[in-house]
């Protein structure tokens, strides 16, 4: 069964019912408690990243977290600012740590362009994974966001370009995997990302 | 910057037979309803003509009680398509906010509230974050013969320019912009491209163009002659079988940088 969790923060429904529509047992789960029963975790996320951080830590989900995805290393999917505060850094609105679970640092794009980036931008694929089975490279996905996490190179999964700059799309680390793009608003190839998590056995 | 999006604009009002339902209506110049059907069947039709994003617009004067009504819309539409929604229409509040998101709205849309109450816009978007705040932007020439922005439906002539008010709500926090030419509407006359170009040239934030797309040529004019980000348009996709796939196709052949397949 897959818990996403529910920290306060951000969009939660629309990551459910894209689940619901394909089929998979699928829970909103508020108690950092109930975390260990859940095979598959996913960290939604839509705000700000000292919000997010700061909510994680106040409703005690950070240890349960930790025990689950690093201890115990259940598959897990982070999505959007779920993606931005697995990284150690983040410099929006000032300095603040996340989960440190990527050796990454979450950094505004180059200002120069027009923010937040709205939009389907073409997904280039750095790594053949099996959570992009069955999509095409440079495939079309939506995202939404001002800042992006600048992070290794060995854990770079995708990423997509916006004028000059190459932002990171995705990133991957043994369990976990994480996507700037939002797979649960990407239409067709978006639900097919999400049925290849659900298939992932990392 | 991002592909270019085409968006249809799925205007509601109450059903005349049966005003607790929200159905789907087309509109000329902000008024002459017609009544053309169910909001999430067409929102499905969008979904696999692959619609960049749909946009939900409560157009009634009565939306601020009719907004648990929407929010159940939304709920419905969110179960079945999963693609961006911006939902709006008779917000008034940060719990308006919420409700709308709870209920599977990605952004919301304000218009008259962010003229009456302009910290709204702030504190929506330090609470949920400035890509959530699309202020809606209705404009018409005035009877001084000046282009000026109009609350309340269209009925409230505010006296103030479209560029002028544009910038102040991108400086309040807002993260998208919605404008929409309500001489325009529902004429397909084409977009009000001057107006709409300076308005481009005058803020960072994206803006999407609407009102008076009546042919495939009139989403090319405004993507090509005003910098714009997206072209939403509502009656035009309401009123023909499929034209959604061969819109695209017309305003990709004329070499702008649009998503043609899913």
């Amino acid at each position: 069964m897959i818990g996403i969790v529910d920290y306060g923060m951000g969009n939660l429904l629309s990551v459910y019912n894209a689940f619901d529509y394909l089929g998979e047992d699928v829970d909103i789960c508020n108690d950092p408690d109930s975390l260990k029963i859940y095979d598959r975790i996913i960290i939604p996320g839509v705000g700000a990243f000292k919000k997010c951080i700061d909510s994680l830590k106040s409703t005690g989900f950070v240890q349960a977290l930790n025990e689950e995805v690093i201890i115990k290393k259940k598959p897990t999917l982070g999505i959007c600012l779920g993606m931005q505060v697995m990284c150690t850094q983040s410099q929006e609105f000032g300095v603040h740590d996340g989960l440190g679970w990527f050796d990454a640092v979450v950094k505004k794009i180059d200002t120069r362009l027009t923010l937040p980036v709205i939009g389907w931008n073409e997904i280039n694929q750095k790594k053949d994974s099996p959570l992009f089975k069955g999509i095409p490279d440079f495939s079309d996905f939506y995202l939404v966001h001002s800042f992006f996490a600048d992070c290794l190179e060995s854990d770079l999964l995708a990423t997509y370009q916006i004028e000059d700059a190459i932002v990171t799309a995705a990133i991957i680390k043994e369990n976990i995997v994480a996507t700037q793009f939002h797979p649960e608003k990407s239409q067709d190839y978006g639900l097919k990302f999400l049925e290849n998590f659900i298939n992932w056995n990392p | 910057m991002s592909k270019l999006r085409l968006i249809p604009k799925l205007q509601l009002k109450p059903s005349e037979a049966n005003p607790r339902r929200l159905v789907l209506v087309v509109s000329k110049q902000f008024h002459e309803y017609t009544e053309i059907g169910d909001p999430v069947s067409q929102a499905k039709i969008f979904q696999d003509q692959a619609a960049d994003e749909l946009c939900f617009v409560n157009i009634d004067k009565n939306a601020k009680v009719e907004l648990p009504q929407l929010a159940n819309v939304i709920k419905n539409v969110s179960e079945v398509i999963f693609m961006p929604l911006t939902v709006g229409g008779g917000v008034r509040s940060i719990e308006d906010f919420r409700l709308l998101l709870n209920n599977g709205a990605d952004k919301v849309l304000i218009n008259t509230v962010a003229y009456e109450n302009p910290n709204l816009i702030t504190e929506a978007a330090e609470t949920y974050g400035a890509q959530c705040v699309v202020a809606s932007i209705d404009f018409k020439l005035n009877k001084d013969n000046k282009f000026t922005v109009f609350t309340n439906c269209g009925t409230l002539d505010t006296g103030i320019s479209p560029e002028e008010w544009a910038m102040k709500v991108e400086s309040l926090g807002a993260g998208e912009l919605l404008l929409t030419s309500i001489d325009n509407d529902g004429t397909r006359s084409g977009l009000a491209l001057e107006q709409i170009k300076k308005v481009v040239s005058l803020v960072k934030v994206p803006v999407i163009a609407s009102g008076g797309c009546g042919l495939a040529k009139h989403f090319v004019d405004g993507f090509l002659q005003t910098n714009c980000s997206a072209v939403s348009a509502g009656n035009f996709f309401a009123h023909r079988d499929q034209n959604f796939i061969q819109t695209r196709s017309q305003i990709f052949n004329a070499g702008i940088n649009i998503r043609l397949h899913k």
